[in-house]
C-alpha cells in the first residue's frame, strides 16, 4: 500500500527461500500455542475459576460435577464457538481485502452483516421468530443472499467482477440493507429490542445448538478458502497478468466470494457483526509473513481465533459479576493495537 | 455518447440541477396534504398569504426543503473530495470517522439526557446538534492527529478514519443497549438520519457554513485537480502537496460535520452521489460540483418519500439508501454492458 507501482507485483520476498519457510513455520507453531493458552484461559477463567489441572480432568473424565458441568455446557461450547468464529472472521477479512484490493475492506463490507441483520429483523417483524436458534437460519440466509446479489452485480463483464465494482456494489448493498433495516426498527419496537442486542456482538448466552447449526457451514466456507489460496496469489498480480496466465479469475472470485459469505455469514449469524477481528488480522498478519496468501491464510486464522477468546476473557473478567459483550472489548482493545499496528509498521502491498 | 468531453460533463449538470430544482418546488407546492397552488406560493412568498398558508410554508416546508438541499450538498461535496484525494471509492464522512463520532456525540446526550426520552429544555434544543458537531470534530481530530507522520498518506489516514468509525459504532450500540427502548427509539431515528426537527435553527448554520466553505472549496479545487493525478505530478504543478491534502480533508471533515449536526448521519448521500455523478459523466474523478447537485438532490427527494410513503413518518436516511444504492448497481452493470459491446 505504501509501495506503489512496480514493487506491488514483485513476487513476494523469501517465497523460494527455505530459511524464510522455516521461519514462517515456527512462526505458525508459536500462534498455534498462543491460541492453546487462549482457549484454556477462556475454559478457566470465569465467575468460577477453574484450575487447568482440573479442566483437562473433567474434560476427559466427566464427573458429573460442578466443574464438569461448567465446562462441559458453559465454557466449553462458548469457547469452541468464539476460537471457530474468529479464525472464520480472520481468514475471511484476508479473502475480503484481496479480493477488493482495498486495505480498508472488513467482512461486513460484501453486504453481509447488514443483510444478516437485514434478514434477523424480518424474521422477527414479518415472523414473529424470537429465539436465537430460530433467527440463526434467516440470518446465514440473508448473508447469502445479499454477497449473491453483490456478485451478480459486480460480475456481468466481459471479465467478471473486478476489485471496484466488487467494492461498490458491497457498499450499496450494506447501504440498502442498512436502510430497510431501520426503517423496520422504527416501525416495530419489538424488532428494535432484538436488533440493539444483536448488534454488539456477544459469545455469552449462546444456546448449544446455534454452535451446530452454523457448524456445516463455517467448515465449508473454511474448505473454499483453502481452495481460493493459490489463486489469490496469482490474482494479486492483477486480473489481466491472471488472466494471461490461465487463471480463470472469475472462477476464483466466486469462490472468494462465495467463501467470505459462508465465514462472515454463519459468524454474524451465530455472535452478531463483532468488528476489528476481520479488519485487524490480515494487516497485522501481512506484516508479519508477507503478501504470499498460502502463510497469510493460517496466521489469520490463528490470530484471529485467539484474538476473539482473549477479548471474551477480558469482558468476562474487567467488568465484575457483570459481563462487557466481545464486539465492545474489541474495539476498546482492538482499536488502539490497530492504531499502534498502522503506525509502527510499513504497510505490505495488497 | 458521441458527446465531447466537456459537453456531456456539463449537460449532466445541468440536467441534475433541473432535478433538483423540480423537487424543491415539489417541495414548497405539496410537501404535506395542506393545498396550495403555485399562485397561492408565491402570493405568499412575496408576502400575501393567510396565516395557514404562511405557517405551512415559512414554518412547515420551507425550513426542512432548505435543511434536506443543504445537508445533501454539503455531503455530496464532503464525499467528492474524500474520495478523489484518498483515490478510494469507500472514502466519505462514514469512513473517515466524522459520521460515527458526531454519532456518539449526540446518542450520548439522547442516552443520558434523559431516562425515559424527556430530554429536558435547552438540551433539546440545541443539545443533539451540538453533540453531533463536537463528537464530529474532536474525532476528526483524532483520526488526523493519528495519521499525521511527516504527511497525510492517504491509506493510513482511511484506515484510521475506518478504525475510529468502528470503535464509535461500538460505542454506540453498546450506549443503545442500556437505555430505554423509547429512549432507543429516538437514538435509532437520529442515526439514520431524520428531517423531523429541522427548522429555521438548523437551516441558519448551514447555509452559514456552506456560504463559508463553498468559497474555500473553489480556491483549493485547482490544488485537488492536481493532486488527483498524484503526488508527484501535482508538486511538479506547484501544488504543496501535504497543506492543499490537509486544508481539503479539514474542508471535507467541517461540511460533513455541518451536515450530521444538522440532520443526524445521513446513510450513502457522501458515498453515493460522487460514484454516480463520475459514472454519469464518464470521467475518472468525481466532479465537484455535480456530485454536490447530486447529493442535494437525492437527499430533497428521499426526504419526501419518507414524509409521504408510510402512515408513519420514517427517517429520509432510509430512502437515499432504498433510491441510490439500486442506481448505482444499474450504474455498474450497464458500464459493464457497454464495456462488453
Amino acid at each position: 500500500m505504501t509501495e506503489a507501482g512496480p514493487s506491488s507485483l514483485r513476487r513476494p520476498e523469501g517465497l523460494a527461500s527455505e530459511a524464510g519457510a522455516r521461519r514462517r513455520a515456527v512462526g505458525l507453531l508459536v500462534l498455534l500455542a498462543l491460541l492453546l493458552v487462549a482457549v484454556s484461559t477462556s475454559i478457566s477463567v470465569g465467575a468460577r475459576a477453574i484450575p487447568p489441572l482440573e479442566v483437562w480432568r473433567v474434560l476427559f473424565s466427566p464427573d458429573g460435577g460442578e466443574a464438569s458441568a461448567i465446562v462441559g455446557e458453559l465454557r466449553g461450547p462458548r469457547t469452541l464457538l468464539g476460537a471457530l468464529v474468529g479464525l472464520a472472521l480472520g481468514v475471511a477479512g484476508v479473502l475480503m481485502q484481496s479480493h477488493t484490493r482495498n486495505p480498508i475492506a472488513d467482512p461486513s463490507l460484501l453486504g453481509v452483516s447488514h443483510g444478516a441483520a437485514c434478514a434477523v429483523v424480518v424474521s422477527v417483524f414479518a415472523l414473529g421468530v424470537t429465539s436465537l436458534s430460530g433467527y440463526v437460519w434467516f440470518a446465514i440466509a440473508g448473508a447469502l443472499l445479499s454477497s449473491l446479489v453483490v456478485f451478480a452485480v459486480a460480475s456481468g463483464g466481459a471479465r467478471g467482477p473486478t476489485p471496484l465494482t466488487l467494492i461498490l456494489a458491497g457498499a450499496a448493498m450494506t447501504a440498502l440493507m442498512g436502510g430497510i433495516t431501520s426503517a423496520i426498527v422504527l416501525l416495530d419496537q419489538r424488532s428494535l429490542e432484538v436488533f440493539r442486542f444483536w448488534r454488539i456482538g456477544s459469545l455469552a448466552g449462546r444456546p448449544d445448538d446455534v454452535l451446530w447449526q452454523v457448524l456445516p457451514f463455517l467448515v465449508a466456507g473454511l474448505v473454499l478458502a483453502v481452495a481460493n489460496t493459490p489463486g489469490m496469489n496469482i490474482l494479486a498480480l492483477g486480473d489481466d497478468v491472471a488472466t494471461a496466465l490461465g487463471q480463470r479469475v472469475r472462477l476464483v472470485r466466486a469462490t472468494g466470494v462465495l467463501a467470505i459469505a459462508l465465514l462472515t455469514g454463519a459468524s454474524v449469524a451465530a455472535v452478531g457483526p463483532i468488528g476489528f477481528v476481520g479488519l485487524m488480522t490480515p494487516h497485522l498478519a501481512r506484516s508479519v509473513v508477507g503478501p504470499d496468501h498460502r502463510w497469510l491464510v493460517p496466521y489469520a486464522a490463528l490470530l484471529g481465533a485467539a484474538i476473539v477468546l482473549f477479548a471474551d476473557v477480558v469482558g468476562r473478567v474487567v467488568a465484575g459479576t457483570g459481563e462487557v459483550e466481545v464486539g465492545v472489548v474489541l474495539a476498546m482493545v482492538g482499536a488502539p493495537v490497530f492504531v499502534v499496528l498502522i503506525r509502527s509498521r510499513r504497510l505490505v502491498a495488497l | 455518447m458521441s458527446l465531447q468531453w466537456r459537453t456531456r460533463p456539463l449537460l449532466v449538470a445541468l440536467g441534475v440541477l433541473a432535478v433538483l430544482l423540480a423537487a424543491f418546488v415539489r417541495a414548497l407546492l405539496s410537501f404535506d396534504d395542506y393545498p396550495m397552488s403555485v399562485a397561492d406560493v408565491l402570493r405568499t412568498l412575496t408576502g400575501g398569504g393567510d396565516g395557514g398558508e404562511t405557517f405551512v410554508l415559512f414554518t412547515l416546508r420551507m425550513p426542512r426543503a432548505l435543511t434536506a438541499a443543504l445537508v445533501g450538498a454539503a455531503l455530496g461535496l464532503a464525499g467528492a473530495i474524500m474520495q478523489s484525494l484518498t483515490r478510494n471509492p469507500l472514502a466519505s464522512p462514514d469512513t473517515l470517522g466524522v459520521m460515527w463520532g458526531a454519532s456518539v456525540g449526540a446518542i450520548a446526550v439522547i442516552v443520558f439526557g434523559g431516562s425515559t426520552g424527556q430530554v429536558s429544555g435547552l438540551v433539546s434544543q440545541v443539545g443533539v446538534p451540538v453533540g453531533a458537531l463536537v463528537g464530529g470534530l474532536v474525532t476528526s481530530a483524532v483520526v488526523f492527529g493519528l495519521a499525521w507522520s511527516s504527511g497525510l498518506e492517504p491509506t493510513r489516514l482511511l484506515l484510521m478514519g475506518v478504525a475510529a468509525s468502528l470503535f464509535c459504532a461500538n460505542l454506540v450500540y453498546w450506549a443503545m443497549s442500556w437505555t430505554e427502548v423509547q429512549d432507543a427509539t429516538r437514538a435509532q431515528t437520529w442515526l439514520t438520519g431524520s428531517m423531523h426537527a429541522a427548522d429555521w435553527d438548523r437551516v441558519g448554520p448551514a447555509a452559514l457554513a456552506l456560504a463559508v466553505l463553498l468559497p474555500l472549496c473553489l480556491a483549493a479545487a485547482h490544488a485537488l485537480g492536481a493532486l488527483v493525478l498524484g503526488d508527484d505530478t501535482a508538486r511538479g504543478l506547484g501544488v504543496r502537496v501535504e497543506r492543499a491534502r490537509l486544508l481539503l480533508l479539514l474542508i471535507a471533515t467541517l461540511l460533513a460535520c455541518v451536515a450530521v449536526s444538522a440532520a443526524g448521519p445521513i446513510t450513502f448521500v457522501a458515498l453515493a452521489a460522487p460514484q454516480i455523478a463520475l459514472r454519469l459523466c464518464k470521467l475518472a474523478y468525481p466532479p465537484l460540483a455535480t456530485s454536490m447537485l447530486l447529493g442535494s438532490a437525492l437527499t430533497l427527494i428521499a426526504d419526501q418519500i419518507a414524509a409521504g410513503l408510510f402512515p408513519v413518518a420514517l427517517p429520509v436516511g432510509v430512502f437515499t439508501a432504498v433510491l441510490g444504492a439500486p442506481y448505482l448497481m444499474y450504474l455498474i452493470v450497464r458500464r459493464h454492458r457497454e464495456q462488453h459491446l
